[in-house]
């Protein structure tokens, strides 16, 4: 999709869309709730509330352990829902997807096992001045256990990943590479897959953090040739608590279990323990099983309306969202890359982020103010915080304008 | 419903751009650092004691209008007055933020501008963090005082 068309807001049915997530029927101090904290997590849909409360009514036991009719059924739904997973990032078979807690959990699960089996001291792992915590803090715990070095990709000043500068911090002794599909802070795209071409050039492997783009692009695992991808149900209309790492099968096979525990096992003596096949070895312990129940529902609904119908719309948000606040005084935008997804991040001259997040919550509108787990970024550029707004499909461009608004009793407030 | 006036009244916006002894005092002998890890506020508190006594104050840092507001009017309230003055202010002035008792606004004078911030709950920790932080100073703490 080109950055330059202007894509009809009737690409998809807005009115529809937001029918199904009763949540956006709220009003906040007297306004018509206009949410706009999607990157932070999105609303979700009646079929996601549905089918979670479905399977507690009519599916509910636990998995992989009885032989009974709901206990079948269970395991049968949970499998099924590992499968819409595969089909949705395109991952090669369903045994590569791994259920999580979301995408810090599966960021932590792939340092813990794949890291501290293959980093040693002197090893250096890759990450991305524009990275969240959760692809901060695992690698760097991973460093102080193996003695191996963090080095980090710097940014430029729209917030791009600077190409040069990430190859040149590239060689044998790369064994992890870490990075952001989509910059919860800035709303970059990192060209993935040209960057794992660098990194598995020298035989490093790419763990992609997807947690805000699988919510708004369209992902094929495959053709990125990411090692591992990780993402969290709950910020693509799914419930909490859930999430999926995606990795190779070739890896997962090799790795050790992650914790210990009931389901990862195939047998078990006080002598010797045999570890369950993948994905079940890493999933130790009864899982959210209604979680991965909400998740499907998310997906299917994704499908239903078409992820690049989803694309499109957000993306005529962003541009006209841009537009419309870069328009008014004072105004600096954070994050001006040519490739973005969903997230417009700014400051206001002498005005701090927290107060126009208050003011603009007075109007029923909700942004997220902060540094959004994203600290370095902030000292980049020298702030100590942003206001975000970041869109999902049920947004509109009237809550654009509602917020460009709110914008105004700001600069009113503080005149 | 809270009202954003209630909130950001005159006097809070006017030391929020123009705080009051915003200066590192020439004889500073106490010290402490104040950070709210939500919002980024950074505040270094400094007082000249004269034994138990603030002869002088000031504050450097960056914060939102609210916490900078307050910041700014703490440091006037607290010149000149002893420790134990200076905790009984803080006391009553907690009291007020987080509306638990309106009894003392007489008594904190200015002070009484911030009532507003209890009806904004999340806001609480902004007017509070410059006090808590004058409470590490004046205690001669040295490590730094986090809200969270
Ligand atoms: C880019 C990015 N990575 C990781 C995370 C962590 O996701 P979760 O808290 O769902 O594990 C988030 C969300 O906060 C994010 O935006």
């Amino acid at each position: 999709m080109s950055a330059s068309v202007a894509v009809p807001e009737t690409a998809v049915d807005v009115e529809k869309i937001r029918a199904d997530f009763p949540i956006l029927h709220t009003q906040a101090h007297g306004h018509n709730l206009v949410y706009l904290d999607n990157a932070a997590t999105s609303q979700k849909p009646r079929v996601v509330i549905d089918a979670i409360v479905r399977y507690y009514e009519s599916a509910n036991a636990n998995i992989h352990r009885g032989v009974h009719y709901l206990s079948q059924l269970a395991t049968e739904e949970f499998e099924a829902g590992r499968a819409t997973v595969a089909r949705f990032v395109n991952a090669a078979k369903a045994s590569e997807i791994v259920f999580t807690r979301g995408t810090t959990e599966g960021i932590n699960l792939v340092a813990q096992t794949w890291g501290r089996t293959h980093v040693r001291a002197g090893d250096e792992i890759v990450v991305t001045a524009m990275e969240h915590h959760s692809d901060i803090v695992p690698w760097q715990m991973l460093c102080g256990a193996t003695g191996a070095k963090l080095r980090v990709a710097p940014i430029n000043d729209r917030g791009e990943l600077i190409v040069e500068e990430f190859a040149k911090l590239l060689n044998p002794k790369t064994k992890i590479v870490a990075l952001a599909h989509v910059s919860n802070a800035l709303g970059t795209v990192n060209p993935v897959k040209m960057l794992a071409a660098l990194a598995h050039a020298q035989g490093a492997i790419v763990v992609v953090d997807g947690a805000q783009a699988v919510p708004h692009i369209a992902v094929d695992v495959q053709d990125l040739d990411a090692d591992f991808y990780s993402f969290s149900a709950h910020k693509m209309y799914g419930p909490t608590g859930i999430g999926a790492l995606y990795g190779k099968a070739a890896l997962l096979e090799a790795m050790p279990p992650y914790q210990g525990g009931g389901d990862m096992i195939s047998s078990v003596t006080f002598e010797k323990t045999t570890f369950n096949k993948v994905p079940h070895k890493f999933e130790a312990g009864t899982p959210d099983m209604a979680g991965v129940a909400g998740l499907k529902a998310a997906i299917e609904y994704m499908n239903g309306i078409g992820v690049d119908k989803i694309a499109a719309h957000e993306h005529d948000l962003l541009e006209y969202a841009t537009e419309a606040v870069s328009a008014l005084p004072s105004i600096r935008i954070i994050g001006t890359a040519a490739e973005k997804a969903s997230v417009l991040s700014f400051t206001v001259d002498d005005v701090h982020p927290h107060d126009i997040g208050t003011i603009l919550d007075q109007e029923g509108i909700a942004v997220r103010t902060g540094h959004h787990c994203a600290q370095p970024v902030m000292e980049r550029y020298g702030i100590p915080a942003t206001v975000r707004a970041s869109f999902a499909v049920y947004n509109t461009r009237a809550e654009v304008d509602a917020l460009v608004r709110g914008l105004r009793r700001v600069r009113e407030v503080f005149a | 419903m809270a009202e954003l006036r209630d909130l950001y009244q005159e006097v809070i916006l006017e030391h929020s751009k123009a705080p009051r002894n915003y200066k590192e005092p020439a004889h500073t002998n106490h010290k402490a650092e104040g950070y709210n890890p939500l919002c980024g506020d950074r505040f270094t508190i400094y007082l000249e004691m004269d034994g138990d006594t603030v002869r002088d104050i000031g504050f450097q840092g960056a914060g939102c209008a609210i916490s900078k507001a307050s910041a700014s009017m703490m440091t006037q309230s607290v010149k000149g007055k002893t420790k134990a003055e200076a905790h009984r202010i803080f006391a009553q002035f907690h009291e007020l933020v987080t509306g638990h008792s309106h009894d003392h606004e007489a008594e904190l004078g200015k002070l009484a501008v911030f009532s507003g911030v209890s009806e904004f709950p999340v806001r609480v920790k902004c007017a509070t963090l410059a006090w808590h932080t004058l409470e590490a100073a004046l205690e001669g703490k040295q490590e730094k005082v986090s809200t969270e």
